[in-house]
């Protein structure tokens, strides 16, 4: 399906956000995760299940004043 | 010093860890003058985002997390609650703007936000105008420390409204403040602590100078002096001279 991921379309077979995450190389990586403007915590990314169309953001550390 | 939310930070300067030349320098500027506080942010992962944590990390200092960039309380709040995970902190340095040209707080939306946060136990440093009224909201609303701004982000025009923040400081005796933003050089920040404010946020100035350790340094210096003068409790100004040597027992020549 069809997923959102920083602001680019992707295609992914991954059925959960965790699943995404492996799928798009980021196991283990320090990042948090918003789903469709929500905060999703780490914790929840097993067990929260992607639809067509779902905006994810995957964001890490960095630079700021 | 005052505490931040419980925390006595050994040096009132913090610092921002953008814009600088490379990590190398970033890292001597910390060294260089023992900012005791690091300001962070969180963007999209494209790679370089684990590298920078551990150099962060490295640098033993505490680290400030912000929301930089936010224009509605929504995105701030998802940025905080983010934040929070990832940096294992509840402080956040706490940015609404509100316009884009000025980058000035939107008051509005920063309220709102702050009053979602401190419910969830974020311990919030708001980044703020001058203006009373939204400064006693923001502590109505479980703020215990305050960021009034000297400028503009980035302006480096230093303490753009001297009375307002004079004032702002005499209402608020008790609460820790910390000039965020728009200072650009060292008397800048030792104006700030001089008038009492409890510590200085400041990033352009230092990662922009030509030599960004150096100019670190300066900064630390300055703050100090600030910090001792005002504990020193300077003398008031006044438009008309006092000579300094005594009159009496000068010579009829």
């Amino acid at each position: 399906m069809r997923i959102d991921v920083n602001g680019e379309s992707r295609e992914l077979a991954a059925a959960t956000v965790a699943e995404a995450l492996d799928e798009l190389g980021w196991t283990g990586a320090r990042v948090a995760t918003a789903l469709n403007g929500d905060f999703l915590p780490a914790s929840a990314r097993a067990v929260q299940t992607l639809r067509e169309g779902d905006r994810l953001e995957v964001l890490a550390p960095m630079q700021g004043g | 010093m005052r505490e931040f939310y419980g925390v006595t930070l050994a040096n009132a300067l913090m610092l921002g860890t953008a814009q600088y030349p490379s990590p190398a320098v970033m890292q001597a500027a910390f060294r260089d003058s023992g900012a005791s506080v690091a300001t962070v942010s969180l963007r999209r992962e494209a790679g370089q985002g684990q590298a920078f944590w551990d150099i962060i990390r490295d640098l033993g200092v505490r680290v400030l997390p912000n929301t930089a960039g936010c224009h509605s309380a929504r995105e701030a709040v998802t940025t905080a609650r983010m934040a929070r995970e990832m940096f294992e902190t509840n402080w956040i340095k706490l940015e609404v703007i509100g316009h884009a040209d000025t980058l000035q707080p939107d008051p509005f939306g920063l309220l709102e936000a702050a009053e979602i946060l401190t419910r969830e136990g974020f311990e919030v440093f708001p980044y703020t105008t001058e203006d009373q009224v939204l400064a006693q909201r923001l502590l109505d609303a479980g703020c215990r420390v305050l960021m009034p701004w000297g400028a503009p982000i980035g302006s480096g025009l230093g303490l753009n409204n001297r009375y307002g923040l004079r004032m702002l400081r005499a209402a608020f005796p008790e609460v820790p403040m910390v000039i965020d933003a728009g200072l650009g050089l060292p008397s800048h920040a030792a104006e700030a602590m001089e008038m009492g404010f409890d510590a200085v946020l400041l990033n352009t100035a230092v990662a922009q100078a030509g030599d960004p350790a150096a100019m670190a340094r300066a900064f630390a210096l300055a703050v100090q002096a600030g910090q001792l003068a005002h504990a020193a409790d300077p003398m008031g100004p006044r438009d008309m001279a006092a000579p300094s040597t005594p009159v009496i027992g000068k010579a009829w020549l």
